[in-house]
């Protein structure tokens, strides 16, 4: 069942504009800025969409009308049969969201308070909310979190209860801002394998956006790339991988030296003494084949097939819609 | 309104815990206001002892000052530091990610500082001038105890009335914030000028004649000199009743221009982000 429609979304913000020096003032002007431009996508309930772009492409512009915290200037969207910014209350008490740059927490409270409070805000009957708060303490690891006042918490112990705190009521759809901002290994781990549960075993629907590509990697079946306010891909990762760099690399270590080393379909990318590390397309060289080839020619060690680093895929994908990088 | 008090009761309950947890600064305060006060009590005095024709006695006017002491922190002269750093940070529109009525909502919030700090500070105030000062001898000076039952009843309505106007101006104040995107604008204009005609400074009563038909009519008088004049028996009956509508009707009055307003910030809030 389709849970979310975007269609034609636009958002265009008026930006006032200074002009230098102390009379600056008096010419003010306003510049018009297009945040998003005709953005259209629909996803399925229990869907696990990833949006990803470089800063300023519109990702949290998207996900702010989503959320029902801004109107767009055109274009239609909703959830679950609502227009967020329509119905903002009725639409926010069915949502979860998470945005990583900020808390909504209560800083001075100690977490389990904060749930609590949270409760009573999102109306939520009382043995609901015991089973729900039960399964996330065990899901999130928060058991000794609970009575710790929110400041003393780390990093990576808050984003874990940011997350319980966007659950409490069950939403239906979770919208994660790049959750895990700032996180160290561990912590990030955490968040995906609860992410994954819930999107699988519970069937949330999640729109989550990111700048670690590993989180794409390990959790969304589908991408849609933003630049400049427009999409600019939507598939799945491996589609996106395809289509921007198809390429294998082998990385081959030899036994003898080979200062002469070629072999026809490959293009060496590095070499540093034995170790040469290749790349290939496998629909024209398959990958035993070419192996086979080398190891006929030289002295092979050890040989190692990986794919080009999604990191770098998507550089070069923002690279080639020349999307400026900060 | 979406229905139902639970979550804001939930909030005012929540805000309200988390600020007494603020004893240092409110022992600090106590300390402050009992040095004011102490001041304004001598200066009353050596007032009172060359006026002759004084719009309301000694005892009345002490008991007006003590009460001030008590109560200051009932007074809205400033807008709400988090909403201040919810401006500052632009986290404003994510206030909006809450299904609640966003005026309600800060005027819970309201509603919890303006009782907070005002219990943390009233209990040690009222106990110091009205108890202990009989015990050292200084019964000239001490609050005394409400002038009547009818006082008594009409001063605790009173009071009722004083927090839901201090939270309507100080939710208008905290809206104002956002409007004007900086909290120093409104509490530089809003502060002296609340101090002044809530009768925290000098009691209102003792303002020359031609002035007091403007003190009395002006909502801030609702914000102190209405229930301390009450307290002492200065107003009574029909005068008194008179005066909690007129309270009533500036909270009537603040609630519809806050809620207005904020439907405004927050439409424009919606269509040009935070």
């Amino acid at each position: 069942m389709t849970q979310i429609i975007v269609d034609e979304l636009t958002k265009t913000f008026r930006v006032a504009e200074r002009r230098e020096g102390p009379l600056g003032f008096l010419r003010r002007r306003s510049r018009d800025v297009h945040a998003l431009q005709r953005v259209s996508f629909s996803l399925r309930e229990g869907e696990l969409l990833g949006l990803i772009g470089p800063n300023g492409a519109g990702k949290s512009t998207t996900i702010k009308i989503l959320c029902g915290i801004l109107e767009p200037t055109s274009g239609r969207c909703e959830v679950g049969g609502v227009v967020p910014w329509r119905e903002r209350i009725r639409h926010v008490a069915r949502i979860g969201a998470v945005f990583g740059q900020r808390t909504q927490l209560w800083w001075d409270l100690p977490v389990a308070d904060s749930f609590a409070l949270l409760r009573d805000i999102y109306r939520v009957a009382p043995s609901d909310y015991r089973r729900n708060l039960d399964e996330l303490v065990a899901l999130l690891d928060l058991d000794r979190l609970l009575t710790t006042p929110v400041r003393q918490l780390s990093l990576g112990q808050r984003m874990r209860c940011e997350i319980a705190a966007s659950m409490l009521h069950a939403p239906r759809v979770l919208f994660l801002d790049e959750p895990t901002i700032g996180l160290d290994a561990v912590a990030k781990l955490a968040v995906r394998d609860f992410v994954r549960t819930l999107n699988r075993d519970r069937g949330v629907t999640v729109i989550l956006t990111t700048h670690d590509m590993h989180d794409v990697e390990a959790l969304a079946e589908r991408v849609i790339v933003i630049g400049h306010g427009r999409i600019l891909a939507d598939g799945t990762l491996s589609s996106l991988r395809q289509n921007v760099l198809g390429g294998r690399r082998l990385r081959v270590q030899f036994a003898e030296d080979v200062p002469d080393f070629a072999i026809p379909g490959t293009t060496v990318r590095h070499r540093v003494g034995r170790s040469i590390e290749l790349s290939f397309d496998p629909r024209e060289t398959p990958a035993h084949a070419l192996i086979a080839t080398i190891a006929a020619r030289y002295e092979v060690e050890d040989v190692h097939v990986d794919e080009p680093p999604i990191d770098e895929v998507v550089a070069r994908f923002y690279a080639r819609h020349e999307l400026e990088v900060r | 309104m979406s229905g139902g008090l639970r979550p804001y009761l939930a909030v005012v309950r929540a805000r309200f815990s988390v600020l007494l947890q603020y004893r240092a600064a409110a022992v600090a305060g106590f300390l402050t206001q009992c040095w004011w006060g102490g001041i304004k009590v001598m200066v009353l005095t050596a007032f009172f002892a060359t006026a002759s024709g004084a719009p309301m006695t000694l005892p009345q006017a002490i008991d007006y000052v003590w009460l001030g002491q008590a109560l200051f922190t009932m007074l809205p002269w400033s807008g709400d530091p988090d909403v201040a750093r919810l401006v500052r940070t632009g986290d404003v529109a994510y206030e909006r990610l809450r299904p609640l009525d966003t005026y309600t909502f800060w005027y819970s919030r309201a509603v919890a500082r303006r009782t907070a700090n005002p219990t943390m500070r009233a209990i040690p105030m009222l106990f110091t001038a009205g108890i202990l000062f009989r015990f050292v001898g200084w019964s000239a000076f001490a609050l005394r105890a409400p002038s009547g039952a009818e006082a008594a009843l009409l001063f605790a309505v009173s009071i009722v009335l004083v927090i839901a106007l201090s939270a309507a101006v100080s939710a208008l104040l905290d809206t104002l914030t956002v409007a004007t995107l900086s909290e120093r604008g409104v509490t530089l204009i809003v502060g002296p000028l609340i101090i002044v005609l809530s009768g925290s400074l000098v009691p209102l009563p003792l303002f020359p004649d031609w002035a007091q038909p403007i003190l009395r009519n002006q909502p801030f008088a609702g914000l102190m000199d209405t229930p301390f004049r009450i307290y002492s028996g200065h107003l009574a009956g029909g005068v008194a009743v008179g005066a909690l509508a007129r309270q009533a009707l500036w909270v009537v009055v603040f609630v519809m221009v806050g809620r207005a307003l904020m439907t405004r910030v927050m439409a424009r809030l919606q269509t040009q982000g935070g």
